[in-house]
């Protein structure tokens, strides 16, 4: 129990005197997962409007895909991506093995269904009446499909913040593919796990009470959003 | 050709047939009412005239040329057409860019739409609210703004859903005046579909009645509520008393309708042996006690077989050995003494009894 508490305290220490390590593994854990979500979010806003706004074969079947998706296990998309770009894999000459870009494109792949489906339920919310206006007034496609993405641009921003929470927490993609490399893929999921694994307890809570306080605000916007 | 033209239109939502060869003509600058019961497919001929829909057959003519082909004329024509939906919905914007929207979907000029934005606002009576946010205001105040912004494009069509089926009497006065308004400045042809059949007599030069998905008469105020064509019209607009019958003598223009039990005496040119229904509007029937200051034509004696209060007025029902419908003002109603049972003479001119074919 001393052990704990010790450590608690010292993990304060770390992040009040803004530790290095502490800082240097938090920024690039922000950046990896801010870059995936902003990526995820140029490709499957526009997928997704596209698959509310078509009508095709299978469409149905598509989203239920897409909403089963949602909780795909993290190690799942790791062994995807590690078979992907591992030296004997598909895309292994670019080398990207064991680099924040394969983090980055591991992520993007785990929360692009959230994206996608949450961006299709998003557009189903808004009234067909919304739309019937719009070309009623003169709007042309593009700008109707821009009408009901500014009518539900509370519900898709919460959408972009739920996958960004589902980025930044997941920890087995990022151990598989990152390779948890100090100083150059080593995120706080990862390290929590291997200074936990080690018994260092400080620097695990340290980073732990980063994630949980950035899993707060988080919260905190999302509740913001969802009562507009 | 007409201004705008429809030819030949039918529409199915699946299985069923919403609209059955509708044929109109419609000229420029000019107002028309289309008035039929809840279901008939009003909204639906609008939709399809505004081009919201593709129709299922048929052909729809904009200054003689057919809209419904290629997808690039059709956002050219809707971009001359402004409608205003039924239940009108605002974005959730500022009144303002709810106004603008029509404006800059059209490329207008961002100091253009400044100066007519807020012309039209001022015009609804809405400028003081043009930063708030639409979805707060009540729904008077959403359908001015939905007004507002169609009217802004100063389209050559506006084509109007019951646009005061939600409103209250007094703004519905005052968005009437504006329609009347808009189609003084700026010569627009409007389209509008209505319950109010005191709105389509003001506003209309011509109205077209449509029951069923079928247009069964289209003609001005007085036509249609002087001169129904059809028994379902005649029902529509107010013209309670529809007895069968046939001609059985006609000199000089006075018909005589025997009805079975009675003979009935009116202005007409029918043929002898022509089956008709004869139509009386309930507020051209006199009830009277006694039968001697009558100078109508047509008085039965009876007895009062029903009374329904409506508001002012009061629906008596005589029964003439056939049934009439009259409306009495509550005055009389206690003058007369009016009661299940009483006897009185129901009294019509022969001039007010309106023949309808029977086919
Ligand atoms: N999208 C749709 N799918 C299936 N049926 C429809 C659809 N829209 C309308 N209908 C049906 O078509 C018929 C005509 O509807 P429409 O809305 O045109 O009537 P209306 O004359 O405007 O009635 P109201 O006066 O109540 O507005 C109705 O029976 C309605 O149920
Ligand atoms: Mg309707």
């Amino acid at each position: 129990m001393t052990e704990i508490w010790r450590g608690f305290i010292k993990a304060i220490e770390l992040i009040v005197s803004l530790d290095a390590e502490v800082l240097e593994i938090a920024g690039r854990t922000l950046r990896i997962s801010l870059t995936s979500t902003l990526l995820a979010s140029i490709i499957c806003i526009p997928l997704g409007s596209l698959i509310h706004f078509r009508n095709f074969f299978g469409k149905r079947m598509l989203i239920n895909i897409i909403q089963t998706l949602f909780s795909i296990p993290t190690v799942i998309v790791g062994l995807f991506v590690f078979v992907l770009f591992s030296r004997a894999g598909v895309l292994g000459d670019l080398g990207l093995m064991f680099t924040p870009t394969t983090m980055v494109i591991a992520q993007v792949i785990l929360i692009s269904p959230i994206l996608i489906g949450l961006t299709i339920s998003a557009f189903s919310a808004i009234d067909k009446a919304i739309v019937d206006t719009a070309i009623s007034l003169g709007a042309n496609g593009f700008q109707t499909a821009l009408v009901v993405l500014r009518e539900s641009r509370y519900a898709i921003l919460s959408a972009v913040i739920m996958g960004f929470g589902r980025a930044i927490s997941e920890l087995g993609a990022a151990m598989m593919v990152g390779g948890n490399i100090r100083g150059f893929t080593r995120i706080i999921t990862t390290a929590i796990s291997l200074e936990t694994a080690k018994g260092q307890l400080e620097l695990s809570i340290a980073l732990g009470m980063i994630l949980l306080s950035l899993a707060l605000v988080i919260n905190i916007i999302l509740n913001r959003l969802q009562q507009r | 050709m007409s201004f705008i033209q429809v030819v030949g239109l039918n529409h199915s939502y699946g299985e069923r047939i919403i609209l059955e060869d509708i044929n109109l003509k419609i000229h420029e600058g000019s107002t028309f009412a289309l008035i039929g019961p809840t279901g008939a497919g009003k909204t639906t001929l609008l939709r399809l005239i505004g081009l919201l829909e593709k129709l299922g057959s048929g052909k729809i003519y904009y200054n003689g040329t057919d809209v419904t082909k290629s997808n690039d004329l059709r956002l050219k024509v809707r971009r001359r057409i402004a409608f205003v939906l039924q239940k009108p919905q605002v974005f959730n914007l500022s009144v303002y860019d709810n106004v603008a929207c029509g404006l800059r979907w059209r490329g207008v000029k961002k100091g253009k739409i400044d100066e007519k934005v807020h012309h039209i606002l001022e015009m609804v009576g809405l400028e003081s609210y043009k930063k708030k946010n639409a979805r707060t205001l009540s729904g008077g105040e959403a359908q001015r703004v939905a007004l507002a912004r169609a009217m802004v494009v100063e389209p050559e069509v506006l084509l109007l859903d019951e646009p005061t089926a939600n409103l209250d009497p007094n703004t519905a006065a005052k968005v009437e005046q504006l329609i009347s308004y808009v189609v003084e400045q700026n010569h627009t042809t409007i389209i509008m579909s209505t319950h109010d059949m005191s709105q389509g007599q003001q506003l209309a030069d011509r109205i077209g009645v449509i029951i069923n998905g079928k247009i069964v008469q289209v003609g001005d105020a007085k036509q249609i509520f002087r001169l129904p064509e059809h028994k379902e019209v005649a029902n529509f607009v107010g013209m309670q008393n529809m007895i069968g019958g046939r001609v059985c003598q006609n000199s000089k223009g006075v018909a005589v309708v025997d009805i079975g039990n009675s003979l009935i005496e009116t202005v007409s040119d029918s043929p002898v042996g022509q089956e008709v229904y004869v139509g009386i509007r309930p507020e051209d029937i006199t009830i009277a006690l006694s039968n001697h200051k009558s100078s109508a034509r047509n008085c039965f004696f009876g007895k009062v077989s029903q009374v329904t209060s409506q508001g002012p007025v009061s629906q008596v029902e005589v029964d003439c050995g056939f049934l009439l419908v009259a409306l009495v003002t509550n005055l009389s109603l206690e003058d007369l003494d009016l009661r299940i049972g009483k006897e009185v003479y129901a009294s019509f001119k022969a001039t007010r009894v309106h023949l309808i074919k029977r086919r």
